[in-house]
């Protein structure tokens, strides 16, 4: 997986979300990937690299290259 | 009458929780989300069992399940339906805590996809992982009597052994499996899945069990909301049936009626023949 280099000199950062490729711009925390999305956070949970992240910490966790995350959401079911 | 209930106000304990209906619902196969709340008013549900998915990102702000139940006054319960290996079901039972804000789940661990038959073995390993971690476990499991016993051992907070397979609405096919499993069990069993008709659930609750969890019979109704009620009524009169303690099957006729001064083809004496004296 190469890496960008923006005009500034930063990388941009690639992840996975759910599968998918996604790029955010380095420094990205995990709240403000969601916010971009507009996920709202209640009643989703998110896991970094197969780790559940707590909401308290959404904010404080910044993206890295090649993270790979997964956003879950409540369904209805029986 | 087991511990697990109050005798006086017959209300319903399961680990943290106290409840007065009986009748728990699942979420889903409903016309609507609009129905299914109203349906869930009419059966006055205190338990409403959900999922958990991977979010599409092209639509993060589709209307959700929670939406709606956000607005009644019921207790979630996340389940671990999909999940076929304990890692896949304790895994999402801690995604589902996450994301629910609550440590009850019910675990289901299947084994065969056409029957969505619960993989008892591998439920009981994951309810031992998922107590340690600090879970109220409800298993999903079948009506055999050792994999509840197993369960209760592992530490499940209930059993849930089921009726017959999700969706099937075919009742209560193996009821003496049930009434085996409320024998010998001391945490409370809830019948879930396969439950068709208010008749099979005043039956359940007939034979002692806690509490029914019931969702296809009341979202494919012809009359969701009118199901619901019903059902309400099957577990309520089930219940009372319960606690009024049946009378005793019996393999030959008791007449209802006096066998005394039976009225014959002609007049005769009711009373009995004096003996000649000789």
């Amino acid at each position: 997986m190469g890496v960008k280099t923006h005009a500034k000199g930063g990388r941009s950062v690639r992840v996975t979300v759910n599968g998918r490729p996604h790029e955010v711009e380095p420094g990205t925390t995990l709240l403000e990937f969601l916010q971009s999305r507009a996920i709202d956070v209640r009643g989703v949970a998110v896991a970094r690299n197969e780790e559940i992240v707590p909401r308290a910490s959404l904010g404080e966790v910044r993206l890295d290259d090649g993270d790979v995350l997964e956003v879950i959401r409540v369904v209805a079911g029986g | 009458m087991a511990e697990r209930d109050h005798a006086a106000s017959d209300l319903l304990t399961i680990a943290d929780k106290t409840f007065s209906s009986r009748l728990f619902l699942g979420s889903s196969k409903y016309p609507s989300f609009e129905v299914m709340v109203k349906a869930i008013e009419a059966a006055e549900t205190e338990l409403v069992t959900v999922a958990v998915r991977y979010m599409n990102l092209d639509e993060p702000n589709q209307e959700g399940v929670l939406d709606y139940l956000r607005r009644l006054n019921c207790h979630l319960l996340p389940n671990t339906a999909g999940a076929t290996t304990v890692k896949q079901a304790v895994r999402m039972a801690h995604l589902a805590r996450e994301a629910t804000g609550t440590n009850w789940i019910k675990l289901e661990v299947i084994g065969d996809e056409r029957t969505l038959w619960p993989d008892t073995a591998l439920t009981v390993e994951a309810t031992k992982v998922l107590v340690q971690d600090g879970f109220v476990v409800l298993p999903y499991t079948s009506p055999d009597l050792v994999a509840a016993i197993r369960l209760e051992e592992a530490g499940a907070s209930a059993v849930m052994p089921l009726a017959a397979p999700i969706g099937t609405g075919q009742g209560l096919l193996d009821w003496i499996g049930i009434r085996r499993i409320v024998e010998r069990v001391s945490v409370p069993v809830v019948v879930d899945a396969g439950l068709g008709v208010p008749s099979d659930a005043a039956k359940a609750m007939e034979l002692g069990v806690s509490a029914v969890l019931v969702n296809t019979a009341i979202a494919e109704a012809k009359d969701p909301v009118a199901m619901a009620r019903a059902m309400k009524h099957g577990v309520v009169a089930g219940r009372a049936a319960y606690r009024a303690g049946r009378m005793p099957i019996r393999h030959e006729a008791s007449p209802s009626s006096p066998v005394t001064g039976v009225i014959g083809e002609r007049a005769a004496s009711m009373y009995p023949l004096k003996e000649a004296v000789g």
